[in-house]
């Protein structure tokens, strides 16, 4: 089990000239929810279709449990479930007997889970009409449904909840979280900000086809940038130690204002304290996902001099 | 494989579930039921067509009018109907990568889908025969009929030779069928598919017209749906029969790894 669920190495797509996928180095561990953002056209889906083999690499690998799609085919495959864009099915055949093909076409026991996975999605009802008549939100649960045939180790999910109404991307929301209870690894690719931040523990976040930051959102928020309000004793001497650190400071009246990281921060209060200047209040202006994405994805500061995104975090 | 015969299953299945496929079998059902209906209602006869004098003398020689005419677009059009359309229409409606993220090799999957479209094509040959060999018996008897020698040949024997004559036009079908799935492996709109697949077979039968390109008449793949004649000579003339096998083999296999191949190594990176 040491081989992670998820490992690209340098994967990259081109089309002639163009770069779909630029490089992305990836690592999703098991019982990661791995939120995989980034604006759309960044290489999200089509970096996925290459985890799944469906589309052929032009540069690098990713290897499924260890298992490279494109040299194992249909065995990387093991344990491994999900879809990308939005799920397709025969309008013509039932949403049961779209099953039961996919069943047939996984082999094994999938054939049995298929009352137990139409019950999971709420689809028992109507799983004798025939697909065409499927609103999107049922279509988008039947994948789901398709998806937990293979009773997968690893859901790939690409923006299961858009185009779903609120209570659609609720109950989608609720199912995501109970399978990862149950112990399955998820790869969910969005752009909804608030989604992930509540569902994902690990976050990666994509920009014309490279990886700018991988890591938890614990660690992005506390290492990236972040606003502070500071009220010192001494506010003059507070402004020329916080350039000392590097930060750059703008005064508010009684208040200086000024980005920095944590560390940054918690390295300016220990000179304060040691130069006998009192911290009267410091407040932080908390950073949401959507800030630092929007940051991070727009170039808002993001590059630093040396054209490198200042948040990238080497993964060990 | 197990593989294969699962998807060959399912592609049936879904081909039942699907209307497009009832028009090529009900073309091939109506078509003998039209030419029989016609000849029963008129005086005369298709002369300059090859048995087309025999017509009223034995219903044998109606399915083999009827091969006849068919060979012109009606089972090329027939067998493109669903060869091209096969996985064309996949790539067109998004399901291609439903069904290749499942326990199935890309290989299995292009193996059944060429059985389906085979099957399809045997289906409507065998339907267009059938009915116009019970068609043609009710109107013109179960008689001998004459062969192309001018020798008399038995019901009982014709009748086998009919069978046989089914049988040699399988080859170019098949042939048809691999320019379809090649032609549907590499387009990802059906109706482009369907049609080149059509027109690849208009265009040969242009060549075989056009003039100073005689020639190449024996080895265009539309000749060869004329060599069941051979059974019908005095004595039998193989010559057309195994030109034909390989001939339809030198279309076939070709177009078939390509399309294959191209299968395998296909990016399947767009939903339509």
């Amino acid at each position: 089990m040491s081989e992670p669920p998820v490992l690209c190495e340098g994967l990259a797509k081109h089309y002639g000239d163009l770069a779909a996928v630029a490089g992305v180095d990836l690592r999703i561990e098991t019982g990661d929810v791995y939120g995989y953002l980034g604006p759309n056209g960044a290489g999200k889906t089509t970096s996925m279709r290459m985890m799944l083999g469906l589309i052929h690499p032009t540069g690098g690998r990713a290897l499924l449990f260890g298992r490279d799609p494109q040299r194992e085919g249909k065995h990387a495959l093991a344990g491994v479930a999900g879809f990308v864009e939005a799920p397709r099915f025969y309008p013509y055949l039932t949403g049961r007997t779209n099953l039961e093909m996919l069943a047939a076409f996984d082999g094994g026991d999938a054939r049995a889970r298929i009352g137990e996975v139409l019950d999971l999605v709420e689809l028992t009802d109507r799983a004798g009409d025939k697909v065409g008549g499927y609103s999107h939100g049922m279509r988008q649960r039947l994948g789901i449904a398709g998806a937990l045939l293979r009773n997968p180790r690893l859901l790939m999910l690409d923006e299961p909840t858009t185009g779903l109404d609120p209570a659609g991307i609720r109950d989608m929301k609720v199912l995501v979280r109970r399978l990862s209870a149950e112990g399955i690894t998820v790869l969910l690719s969005s752009h909804q900000m608030a989604e992930v931040e509540e569902l994902c523990n690990r976050v990666g976040i994509i920009q014309r086809g490279r990886i700018l930051y991988e890591g938890t959102i614990r660690e992005l928020l506390s290492q990236v940038s972040t606003g502070y309000r500071l009220r010192t004793t001494d506010i003059a001497a507070t402004l020329r130690m916080a350039g000392d650190h590097g930060i750059d400071t703008t005064v508010d009246g009684e208040e200086a204002a000024f980005s920095a990281s944590e560390d940054a921060v918690a390295a300016l209060s220990i000179d304060l304290g040691r130069s006998g200047i009192g911290i009267r209040s410091l407040e932080r202006e908390g950073a949401t996902l959507e800030q630092l994405f929007f940051r991070l994805t727009e170039g808002e500061g993001a590059a630093s001099p040396d054209g490198r995104p200042q948040l990238v975090q080497e993964v060990a | 494989m197990p593989g294969t015969l699962t998807v060959y299953r399912w592609e049936l299945r879904k081909l039942i579930s699907q209307k497009r496929t009832y028009l090529g079998l009900a073309a091939a059902a109506l078509v003998p039921i039209i030419f029989v209906v016609a000849l029963a209602l008129q005086s005369g006869s298709p002369n300059d067509v090859a048995f087309g004098r025999y017509v009223r003398q034995s219903g044998l020689a109606i399915p083999l009018v009827l091969l006849l005419f068919a060979s012109v677009w009606l089972f090329p059009l027939i067998t493109a109907l669903v060869a091209g359309d096969i996985i064309a229409s996949e790539s067109h409606n998004g399901t291609l990568k439903t069904i290749l993220t499942r326990s199935l090799d890309r290989g299995e999957v292009f193996a059944g889908k060429l059985f389906a479209a085979s099957t399809y094509a045997l289906l409507a040959l065998v339907t267009m025969g059938g009915v116009a060999l019970i068609a043609g018996t009710i109107e013109s008897g179960f008689n001998p009929v004459t062969g192309l020698s001018g020798q008399p040949v038995s019901a009982v024997h014709g009748l086998e030779l009919v069978g046989a004559s089914f049988a040699v036009y399988l080859m170019p079908i098949a042939a048809v069928v691999c320019i379809g799935m090649l032609l549907s492996a590499l387009f990802r709109n059906s109706a482009a598919a369907v049609v080149g697949t059509l027109m690849s077979c208009l265009l040969m039968q242009l060549i075989g017209i056009l003039p100073g390109l005689g020639g190449l008449n024996p080895y265009l793949l539309t000749t060869q749906f004329e060599a069941w004649q051979g059974f019908f000579r005095t004595p039998v003339d193989w010559q057309p029969i195994v030109r034909a096998a390989w001939v339809c083999a030198l279309y076939a296999l070709p177009a078939l790894v390509v399309g294959y191949l191209t299968f395998l190594r296909r990016d399947v990176d767009s939903d339509g």
